[in-house]
């Protein structure tokens, strides 16, 4: 629980570039996360080191958020239509991936079985392995985008959601920003996905399904919570919005309800995250 | 004359062309600046005013003729390009700056306009400092207020701002949209005031589109007014020092043959 927690924490930080900083959904989440599972999938069966097979999933998110970045910004196509073009693209290219419909890793040596190894913890520390690792590298990533975030270039790129004709007089290629946001919300994306294919053993063409919506649950419970503040704010609510969020799914498994509501039960989460704050601030 | 900073020459613009509803917004115009030129610009409604101003910016792309600034033709130049040149504020405050940023971050975006932005702090203690130091000489206090969003200001302290990123960082022109129509009267002066000063302390080349007749007369060295996308009149230095809002208003009728039916003009007149 904690653990898939964790691992979409990845999944919120890249959904909170888009859809708080942009503003706008991208769908290319859909086809960028199980794009992660997929690239290290096939290359950790083909036998290439973990870190590098996890690497290249980054990078294979990267370009997914760059080509949905050119759809909108050359093709001067609407960014929502632009996510979903490369989501739908994405589909394919996933299966070409992977060659078929999902490929187990159970037989493969992952980064978390390479961490267990590295130090020395037996098959029943695994767990405790899998869970400090994520949670380290999770820390990692929201200090590298919080530090981004407050750079030059990432003033530029959260000014280009906000108010796009004020950071283009001031000299900022627009075009560009959105392909450096797009491209690491993506990264990110595709992060969440290469790990939690490790985790699993597993990756499956169908694991992106839906997953927009928990990425934004992340955000959105997260901002319940928290509330808009810093950017320091923002991004360790994103991380506590990803782990309520996975608890209170958890939660409604255990007290009974099937896999099959799993949706539905999203679907009421969001819409109390986002009630939530409308309805407090509403006057007494 | 001095070298001109900036030639518009012939410059038309026509939207909605061969459509019943076709607005001739800029029809031929030419204009030159010198260097330190302050020209204050007036007009009715749909004059062109907004559009000239537009096109300098790189908003509009004029449909004919040519913009030269500092020796650079820049008519087609996309918006991003000219702008380490153009310093511009429009005339909503929430336009010329970011609302979830803070007064620090939104100057530190302005002190990198025209470099390359890359991976280093936005707001350094060095650059804070120099901000803070900006500041003070507006003398609203928000020197206090470095790290508050720009959201929570009111619209003649974002506009306040607002002029000092557009100076920062040392451009050649400075286009003002208007940038005091939203302001209540009291604040519009203080805004004007430090306008003014900004624009004599850096001899910034300035270009400000106003309603306020009386203003656009006390202000700067030159005055244009505009009817129907050309210019109608020019006064400078003694003829527009001696210049009143009444004689502007009759100026006005004899050279357009048409009524000033703006009643903002005239109200704030």
């Amino acid at each position: 629980m904690l653990e898939q927690g964790a691992l979409a924490g990845f999944l919120g930080l890249g959904v909170l570039i888009s859809f708080r900083f942009f503003r706008f959904p991208d769908l290319t989440a859909e086809g960028s996360y199980p794009l992660g599972g997929a690239v290290t999938a096939a290359l950790l069966v083909a036998g290439v080191d973990p870190i590098l097979s996890t690497l290249a999933a980054v990078a294979a998110g990267v370009l997914a958020g760059i080509a949905t970045a050119l759809i909108h910004t050359k093709l001067r196509i609407n960014n929502i239509v632009a996510g979903i073009i490369a989501m739908t693209a994405l589909y394919t290219v996933n299966l070409r991936v992977m060659g078929r419909a999902n490929i187990s890793l159970l037989s493969v040596r992952t980064l978390y079985d390479q961490a267990t190894d590295l130090l020395g913890v037996s098959a029943q520390g695994e767990t405790a392995v899998t869970i400090v690792l994520t949670f380290l590298l999770l820390v990692g990533a929201a200090a590298a985008l919080a530090w981004f975030l407050h750079t030059d270039l990432g003033l530029a790129v959260r000014a280009t959601g906000e108010n796009q004709a004020m950071i283009r007089s001031l000299g900022v290629d627009t075009d560009r920003t959105k392909l450096i946001g797009l491209g690491l919300s993506n990264g990110a994306i595709a992060l969440s996905g290469a790990l939690v294919a490790q985790d699993h053993g597993f990756a499956d063409i169908g694991m992106g399904i839906g997953i927009l919506v928990s990425g934004a649950a992340a955000v959105m419970i997260g901002e319940a919570l928290f509330g808009d503040g810093s950017i320091e704010r923002w991004v360790v609510a994103t991380i506590v919005g990803a782990l309520v969020y996975h608890f209170l799914v958890a939660f409604a498994l255990r007290v009974g309800l099937a896999p099959v509501d799993l949706k539905l039960i999203t679907a009421i989460l969001l819409l109390v995250a986002l009630a939530l704050p409308r309805w407090r601030a509403k006057p007494a | 004359m001095t070298q001109p900073m900036l030639t518009l020459q012939d410059v038309g613009k026509t939207y909605l062309v061969g459509t019943l509803n076709e607005v001739r917004a800029l029809d031929r115009i030419s204009l030159t600046l010198a260097a330190g030129d302050f020209v204050t610009v007036i007009g009715s409604n749909g004059a062109g005013k907004s559009t000239l101003l537009n096109a300098i910016a790189g908003l509009v792309v004029p449909d004919a003729g040519r913009i030269v600034l500092d020796d650079q033709d820049i008519t087609t130049a996309p918006v991003h390009r000219r702008a380490t040149l153009i310093g511009r504020i429009a005339q909503d405050p929430t336009d010329s700056t970011c609302a979830s940023m803070s007064i620090a971050e939104n100057l530190a975006m302005a002190a990198s306009r025209g470099r390359p932005r890359g991976l280093r702090r936005a707001v350094t203690i060095t650059r804070a400092a120099d901000f803070a130091a900006r500041l003070t000489t507006v003398g609203l206090g928000l020197e206090q207020r470095l790290h508050t969003r720009i959201g929570t200001l009111s619209g003649g302290q974002r506009q306040a701002v607002a002029l000092l990123m557009a100076a920062i960082a040392g451009p050649h022109l400075l286009l003002l949209d208007e940038h005091l129509a939203n302001l209540d009267p009291r604040t519009a002066g203080v805004v004007m005031t430090l306008t003014g000063q900004l624009v004599a302390g850096s001899g910034l080349t300035t270009l400000m589109v106003t309603h306020n007749m009386a203003q656009a007369i006390t202000w700067g060295n030159r005055l244009v007014m505009m009817h129907a996308g050309r210019i109608i009149y020019e006064a400078s230095g003694t003829e527009k020092a001696a210049l009143t809002v009444e004689a502007l208003v009759s100026r006005f009728h004899t050279a357009s043959g048409a009524d000033l039916v703006d009643d903002r003009v005239l109200l704030a007149s």
